[in-house]
């Protein structure tokens, strides 16, 4: 039997029942738009985080005080950082990997500006290598100086948030503001990242480190120490140099005994993207039950087209419909159900990856188009094959009687 | 009439249909049913089986009451069922030893149905229909095309190749039915209490049909209850109870059917 004829009584099948096959196509067509849409929620998420990790700079390290091996030993041992680990850093003669380094201390004040007042989420002091490192850029106004941090200069630069809370659509720059009790004029407000967990990296004052610890923290020791690699590749070779430098300084001969803590994003960055990736999976798992249900759809419908077309399945067969065509004959119509519910899922899919879902812009993965698409129409083949079966395998004369 | 019709004299006298101690039971221990049993063995209540031959051109009539068998002996004869025991031999063929895939073969190039019910193929047009028997032989769309119309004019439905089942009476229905059964030149034509849903008139035109078939050489086996339509038959059998109680010849096996014969059409 030729296949165009095949696929004619195929199509004549599904016509004949137009609500019921188009329900059924629906429910593939659901299974494979949520696996395509899913999917690219899924990967639009961790493409977020990727980007919001980059933003933070892939070649900054991040240096901070306590055991890497955790817990065992008194806090007592544990020596601080102070401004001293860090010249030592910056004055090294064989860290080539290292860029620059910057001490950072934070502390909370609350500002004020006329009558306005605001607690930002933290207050730096720090160098200005911090602005590069930590890929904050200034929208408006400049930076500080190293002349500022010399002199101690009562300047900062404020993040867009605090800028927006303080002075809402007045210019910030030049004008003063009282931190904590200490006046500090505005010379800059950096440009807004955008936060991507609970803290806003937009809620921050800058300001010249010999000033903050003037003002708030006393000259002892500092939070962290941020480090800049040269480039993104030498971040391992900068991490083992702050480890040669520190372990001098702070007269440890055991590496395994360290009392500092070396981070960079990029280790941050793996983290994130195996929860992201979990997050995918898991997405996609529910999508897939979709498609299940869809292909059950199919053989449910299957089934029933059978039982009502038993009669016509006998009267081909007392015609000489050998056991292929009339197999062949359901397994098309299910397929053809699989195929057509497979495209309009795809369609939907794409058509859906152009909103925006819950904040998230869905990036699309080719390969789960074709493989969603190719999932439904092996499903709908193989939840087809059974009804075909049982269709093909009717004795002529039991089909005959069926009423 | 003669472009379908296969015209040829048979070459070997082999009857179409030989069985042979053919019993077809339902049902297990003392529930079993015999819907086809023959006479008794001597001295015991077994089934015997029957035995029949039926000539090639012969023309057939089944008869008997509601659950004589000749339902049963019928779908034997279209390889629809199987029989329990016994032989079946059709144009020579030991049915009992094909396989499914033989057994469709069989049916579709050895035999043409006619139901009672009609049985069309629903939402298919006529040609369609007619097409379908051709179509599972692999006959070529534009060769099966030309057969399925001519098979269609030959039953008088020329111009009502488009129609479908639904849009056609019960007479044409049964015509197209008759089509489809003839298209593809089989060797013998069962026809299922053809009439047995039509008005007298469409009665008279699908027996018309079924004398004009048998008249160029096709052998026809007729189930009915109706003496109207045995009529028609050069060979009437009577069924009861699963066996042959009486089979009368009314015609000759090489002559036209009796009621042609009548209205002096030459053999």
């Amino acid at each position: 039997m030729i296949l165009w004829q095949t696929l004619r009584f195929a199509v004549g099948g599904l016509a004949a029942n137009k609500v019921r096959s188009a329900l059924t196509m629906l429910g593939v067509l659901i299974g494979v738009a949520s696996v395509i849409l899913l999917l690219a929620v899924g990967n639009g998420s961790s493409q977020a985080v990727k980007d919001s990790i980059t933003s933070l700079g892939t070649n900054s390290l991040t240096v901070s005080a306590g055991s890497a091996a955790g817990g065992s030993r008194s806090v007592s041992s544990v020596k601080k950082l102070t401004v001293a680990d860090a010249k030592a850093l910056a004055t090294d003669a064989d860290s080539s990997a290292i860029k620059s380094v910057a001490p950072v201390v934070t502390t909370s004040a609350t500002a004020l500006y006329g009558n306005v007042s605001y607690t930002p989420g933290s207050v730096v002091g720090t160098y200005p290598a911090y602005f590069e490192t930590s890929n904050q850029k200034v929208a408006h106004g400049e930076y500080f100086t190293n002349d500022d941090v010399l002199g101690s200069r009562k300047v900062a630069v404020l993040g867009a948030t605090t800028a927006k809370q303080l002075f809402d659509t007045e210019d910030p720059v030049g004008k003063k503001i009282v931190l904590g009790g200490t006046p500090f004029t505005v010379v800059g407000v950096l440009q807004a990242k955008g936060g991507s967990g609970f803290t806003d990296p937009d809620d921050v004052v800058i300001a010249p480190l010999p000033t903050v610890q003037n003002a708030f923290t006393g000259f002892g020791t500092v939070n962290q120490i941020l480090v800049q690699a040269s480039s993104a590749d030498t971040t391992t070779a900068a991490q083992s140099e702050i480890t040669r430098v520190l372990l001098g300084t702070h007269a440890i001969a055991d590496p395994s005994k360290a009392d500092f803590r070396i981070t960079n994003q990029a280790s941050l960055l793996t983290a994130r993207e195996s929860t992201t990736k979990t997050f995918t999976v898991l997405l996609g798992a529910v999508a897939a039950i979709s498609l299940l249900v869809g292909g059950i759809g199919i053989t449910n419908i299957m089934l029933v087209t059978v039982t009502e077309r038993t009669r016509e399945i006998g009267i081909r067969k007392a015609l000489g419909a050998p056991r292929a065509v009339i197999l062949g004959q359901f397994l098309t119509e299910s397929t053809l159900l699989s195929v057509i519910g497979a495209g309009l899922g795809v369609a939907a899919g794409i058509v859906g990856s152009h909103f925006s879902i819950v904040g998230i812009k869905p990036v699309v993965i080719p390969a789960s188009v074709l493989g969603a698409f190719g999932i439904a129409v092996a499903i709908g083949l193989f939840f087809g094959s059974y009804p075909a079966n049982r269709a093909a395998s009717l004795r002529p004369i039991d089909a005959l009687r069926h009423e | 009439m003669q472009h379908v019709i296969d015209n040829r004299v048979p070459a070997n006298p082999v009857p179409v249909i030989r069985i042979r101690r053919l019993t077809k039971s339902y049902g297990h221990g003392d529930a079993t049913v015999h819907a086809l049993r023959g006479p008794s063995l001597p001295g015991t209540d077994e089934p015997a089986g029957v035995d029949l031959d039926i000539e090639q051109g012969d023309y057939v009539a089944v008869m008997g009451s509601s659950g004589s068998g000749k339902s049963t002996l019928m779908n034997i004869l279209g390889c629809l069922d199987v029989p329990t025991s016994g032989r079946y031999l059709l144009d020579g063929t030991d049915v009992g030893h094909l396989d499914e895939q033989q057994l469709a073969l069989v049916r579709n190039r050895k035999i043409g149905f006619v139901f009672q019910s009609f049985n069309l193929v629903p939402r298919t047009t006529a040609l369609a229909q007619v097409e379908l028997p051709l179509a599972y032989a692999g006959v070529r769309s534009a060769e099966r095309r030309r057969r399925a119309m001519a098979a269609l004019s030959l039953v008088g439905l020329g111009e009502r190749a488009g129609h479908k089942p639904n849009q056609l009476s019960g007479g044409q229905q049964q015509r197209v039915a008759v089509a489809r059964a003839l298209v593809t030149a089989p060797a013998m034509l069962l026809a299922d209490e053809p009439t047995g849903n039509l008005d007298s008139r469409s009665t008279e035109e699908v027996l018309g049909l079924i004398d004009g078939l048998n008249a160029t050489g096709r052998t026809v086996v007729l189930i009915t209850h109706e003496d109207e339509v045995a009529r028609h038959a050069k060979r009437v059998l009577r069924l009861v109870d699963g066996q042959i109680v009486s089979d009368v010849r009314q015609a000759p096996v090489d002559g036209p059917p009796p009621v042609l014969a009548g209205l002096g059409v030459p053999a």
